[in-house]
């Protein structure tokens, strides 16, 4: 309440000078971007680099504003978007679930984690030819690699969460008469998940990291396809708007799980009352 | 010497103490003896203190007859019912609060749920000075808050014995003589049976009908304490008698 104050009086007496200063805070960190966009701009502008292999922004933003027009953006962002996220939710709700039942239920943890932890060596990438010859080139290759990447870090961050949930705590809960399945919803989840979101956050890197790259090498729709169409046509503008979607991308799941953070760990002191460290 | 309770209690049978009943009650941690044929009878509604050096077995005695550990011999009963498990009726506090940090002051106080849990929780956190807190979150209150929140927790549902483990240790010295007043207020006001584990002879003294020492598993003082209440705890030469008294024995 009091933080809402704050922001409409500084919104009604922004002109004032004494209120200028926060301003120029929020907008410093824009600085350094914007000169080095006008820096590009201008050595594109004057030939002091090579046009077509780094065209300037106004150029990149042209390309995107024509690919918005034509519908082809949309079209290839809705496609690599849906990839990444049915791999999001199988290879993520799958490790999300074996964390939870190994965390939870000693016999499946003896019988699977260290099956699960020698398996997770193995760097997913290095399974793309493997994956190609099970697959072929179709959606289902993309979407696996999507799913093993972004399994591993739900399924450590689920299981270390359920287990290290305070034990003091479960065993109060237990002398207060909750059942199992009271003390899996209100104790031990609950518990766990700033851990869980923690594995959430990587996941989401790793999820479009692999789409990039499985993207890249087939695909017939998409952004990896959009870009690499457009490096044989030597269309560098679309290539690096390519570039730029992927960032865009990466940082709204950052965003969102920073949201999600905000929302759902209200009651961890990191995320109280300080305000002040949005930015 | 109820009649302050005598209103609440008849509308509430629940909230009389139940007795509690040691007998050879033993404890081992593998090869270490931790008590050995321990003997306690407290009547109903009693408040007992016990105190004795650390490490002599005081919060296993506590987690026996809660049935957070299993006896290895002698019969212990609650209410004259023989103690298995958890019961219901018995409740703990400990030094730490123990708060859900992600349930509010309210969730936490109402965690065993039942019929009409909000309103109850609502009237106990009331009863504990707490009134209108039940919004916010465990992590904004202070150690003595959070430990009235606790004993919120432990009190709502009306049980017949509570015991508390060293729950003041944490706290400064204003803090504790506050949750003395209201320990003393709330107990006799509902007459739970009480057993109060402690390392300070003064609140032993303060606060309880009877205070026992316990060395090397064995009860080595057990001695009544005959002070009128309310008890203003520094002023009295009986009490700093009897204070001397227990630490004798010690
Ligand atoms: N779970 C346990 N396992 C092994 N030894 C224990 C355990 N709990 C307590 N003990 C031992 O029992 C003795 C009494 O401990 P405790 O009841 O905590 O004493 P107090 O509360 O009086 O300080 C100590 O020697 C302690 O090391
Ligand atoms: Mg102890």
């Amino acid at each position: 309440m009091a933080w809402s104050a704050v922001v409409s009086e500084a919104r009604e007496e922004a002109v004032r000078p004494s209120r200028i200063r926060p301003l120029l805070a929020s907008f410093a960190p824009w600085i350094v971007p914007l000169v080095l966009l006008l820096l590009w701009e201008a050595a594109a502008r004057f030939g002091l680099v090579t046009a077509r292999l780094m065209p300037a922004p106004s150029t990149v933003a042209l390309a995107g504003w024509k690919a918005l027009l034509d519908g082809t953006l949309v079209h290839h962002t809705l496609i690599s978007t849906q990839r990444a996220l049915v791999g999001l939710v199988i290879g993520g709700g799958l490790g999300f679930l074996l964390g939870l039942l190994n965390g939870l239920w000693k016999p499946a943890e003896t019988l699977l984690d260290s099956t699960l932890q020698m398996l997770r060596n193995i760097p997913h990438l290095a399974l793309i030819p493997l994956v190609i010859l099970w697959f072929g080139i179709d959606e289902t290759a993309k979407i696996f690699l999507v799913a093993i990447g972004v399994f591993f870090p739900l399924y450590i961050n689920t299981f270390h969460g359920v287990r290290t949930v305070d034990p003091q705590v479960i065993e109060m809960a237990r002398v207060y008469g909750l059942d199992r399945a009271a003390l899996i919803r209100r104790i031990i989840l609950p518990g766990a998940l700033p851990s869980i979101l923690v594995g959430l956050r990587y996941s989401l890197g790793l999820m479009w990291l692999t789409l990039i790259v499985a993207e890249t090498i087939s695909a017939n729709a998409g952004i990896g396809y959009m870009t690499m169409n457009a490096r044989e046509f030597f269309m560098t503008d679309v290539v690096l708007l390519g570039i730029i979607l992927y960032a865009l991308l990466g940082k709204l799941a950052d965003l969102a799980t920073r949201l999600l953070e905000r929302r759902l760990l209200r009651w961890h002191p990191a995320y109280q009352a300080n305000h002040g460290d949005r930015n | 010497m109820a009649q302050v309770a005598l209103s609440s209690l008849a509308a509430d049978p629940a909230s009389a103490g139940l007795s509690l009943s040691l007998a050879g009650v033993k404890k081992s941690f593998g090869a270490v003896p931790v008590l050995q044929g321990f003997h306690l009878e407290v009547p109903a509604s009693q408040f007992v203190a016990v105190v004795g050096r650390s490490g002599g077995g005081k919060s296993t005695l506590m987690r026996l007859i809660a049935g957070l550990e299993q006896p290895s011999g002698g019969r212990l009963t609650i209410g004259g019912q023989p103690v298995n498990g958890l019961h219901p009726d018995l409740r703990l506090l400990f030094q730490e609060a123990r708060l859900v940090p992600w349930q509010t002051v309210l969730d936490n106080v109402g965690i065993a749920r039942g019929p009409d849990w909000r309103a109850r929780a609502e009237a106990t956190l009331a009863d504990v000075g707490l009134a209108g807190r039940g919004q916010e979150w465990p992590s904004v209150l202070s150690g003595g808050q959070k430990q009235r929140v606790a004993l919120a927790r432990a009190l709502v549902g009306r049980p017949g014995v509570l015991l508390l483990d060293e729950p003041f240790g944490a706290l400064d010295a204003l803090t504790r003589l506050e949750m003395h007043r209201l320990l003393e207020g709330l107990w006799r006001e509902r007459r739970f049976t009480t057993i109060l584990i402690t390392h300070d002879v003064a609140e032993a003294v303060a606060l309880a009908d009877r205070v026992i020492v316990l060395k090397n598993g064995e009860t080595a003082l057990d001695i009544t304490i005959d002070i009128e209440r309310p008890r203003r705890e520094l002023a009295d030469p009986r009490a700093v008698d009897l204070q001397r008294q227990i630490l004798e024995a010690v």
